[in-house]
């Protein structure tokens, strides 16, 4: 596989969240505005970027009875990093985010490529890998939570983008706002799945 | 007492942590098709959630505070509770086959799992009590429970209906989650705490 195909696959084929469904708890936990979508995503990136590292760098000396305790020390260690800088550095956005940075640790999808690819393949791929999906990742945050914000609040990044007409339904900002347009998202990622699949058919016939 | 009964009725129902807090989905979405598995699911976290909760006080007050090591609690507990479930497995599977064979497959999906790690997170950083800590599991678990079990006969129902091809699977699945979670809305501020 080359490596451009590992890297974007994470982006649409394989999209984290509307694909595999995977680490939902953040995608609709902090997605009520762009900025805390962003952090969120960009975490993430972060984190499963750097674990996909080490776990290359350490695959053959790990015995494979012990590997998954192993892996989760390195994500807790790797997600504590992130807290601190953040902390240090963006206090307003560690403030909003809250306990949802803490539970970075258990996003199965950290775990999963972990597992699944930087487990058998050098650091190089396992690198591309988890930029991949950590862009596939942030992006659908930033979908998600741009949705919300604009509907809920008539804003983007915190600019006001609707007029005064616009009387937002708070819905939106609001738990029940953020299953609902998941829900439909994912609905449209599978509308867009079945025609390209539609178009690869066609294309052999020809 | 009146506090203890507050802080579980929140904890279960007015802040429920699936519906409101959005902890524990990958479970709730993924185990939510049967009623029968839904209910095995909701006790096991419960009585996971509530072990590993004291568990984790004793660790955080006793051991972190004192030493002044709290930005390792991440670390810490995620290590404590996934070797705790490992243990609580081999232990029933010595002790109780019988549970076993009911609950074996669930505790594994458990070990690493959202509610199961943030709500001992959420206690330490309130600082409750050791009561308190037990009262917030317990509650938090059977939220956890009612939100599956209403879930899953949701769900059930829905096999039959016919939904648009697109929406099929997880997207409806979202959508009822989202009704519910707009049900449970109505609970909110009754209870502040």
């Amino acid at each position: 596989m080359n490596l451009w195909k590992i890297f974007s696959r994470g982006i649409l084929e394989e999209n984290p969240i509307f694909v595999l469904a995977l680490s939902l708890c953040p995608a609709l936990a902090v997605t009520s505005s762009v900025a805390t979508a962003l952090t969120m995503g960009l975490t993430v990136t972060f984190v499963i970027t750097m674990n996909n590292v080490v776990v290359s760098v350490i695959r053959k000396l790990v015995n494979p009875k012990v590997r998954v305790p192993v892996y989760i020390t390195s994500i807790a260690t790797i997600v504590t990093l992130a807290i601190l800088m953040l902390e240090a550095f963006a206090p307003e956005l560690y403030q909003s985010l809250g306990i949802y940075l803490n539970l970075v640790v258990v996003f199965a999808i950290i775990l999963a490529r972990a597992e699944s690819f930087a487990s058998k393949n050098g650091v190089l791929p396992s690198l591309l890998d988890g930029l991949g999906m950590g862009a596939g990742f942030t992006l659908a945050m930033i979908v998600v939570g741009a949705i919300r914000e604009l509907f809920g609040n008539g804003s983007l990044l915190g600019v006001q983008i609707l007029g005064t007409w616009y009387n937002p339904p708070l819905l939106f900002i609001m738990a029940p706002g953020a299953f609902i347009v998941l829900g439909y998202l994912v609905g449209a990622m599978k509308i867009y799945q079945k025609k390209k699949e539609n178009r690869e058919k066609e294309r052999e016939h020809v | 007492m009146t506090s203890y009964i507050l802080l579980f009725v929140s904890a279960a129902i007015v802040n429920n942590f699936v519906l409101t807090r959005f902890l524990g989905l990958c479970i709730f979405f993924g185990v939510s098709k049967k009623l029968d598995a839904s209910i095995g699911m909701g006790m096991a976290v419960t009585s996971v959630m509530t072990l590993s909760s004291m568990l984790a006080w004793a660790v955080y007050t006793f051991v972190l505070v004192p030493l002044g090591l709290t930005f390792l609690t991440t670390v810490v507990f995620v290590l404590l509770i996934a070797s705790f479930v490992q243990l609580l497995e081999m232990l029933i599977k010595k002790l109780a086959p019988v549970l076993y064979g009911m609950w074996g497959i669930y505790l594994l999906l458990i070990a690493t799992n959202c509610i199961v790690l943030g709500v001992p997170l959420l206690n330490a950083e309130a600082g409750y009590s050791f009561g308190m800590s037990v009262v917030n599991a317990l509650g938090s678990g059977v939220g956890f429970a009612i939100a599956m079990i209403l879930m899953s006969s949701i769900r059930e129902k829905l096999e039959i209906a016919d939904v648009p091809e697109p929406l099929q699977g997880l997207g409806i699945a979202f959508l009822v989650a989202g009704m519910l979670s707009l049900a449970f809305l109505g609970f909110s501020g009754m209870i502040a705490i």
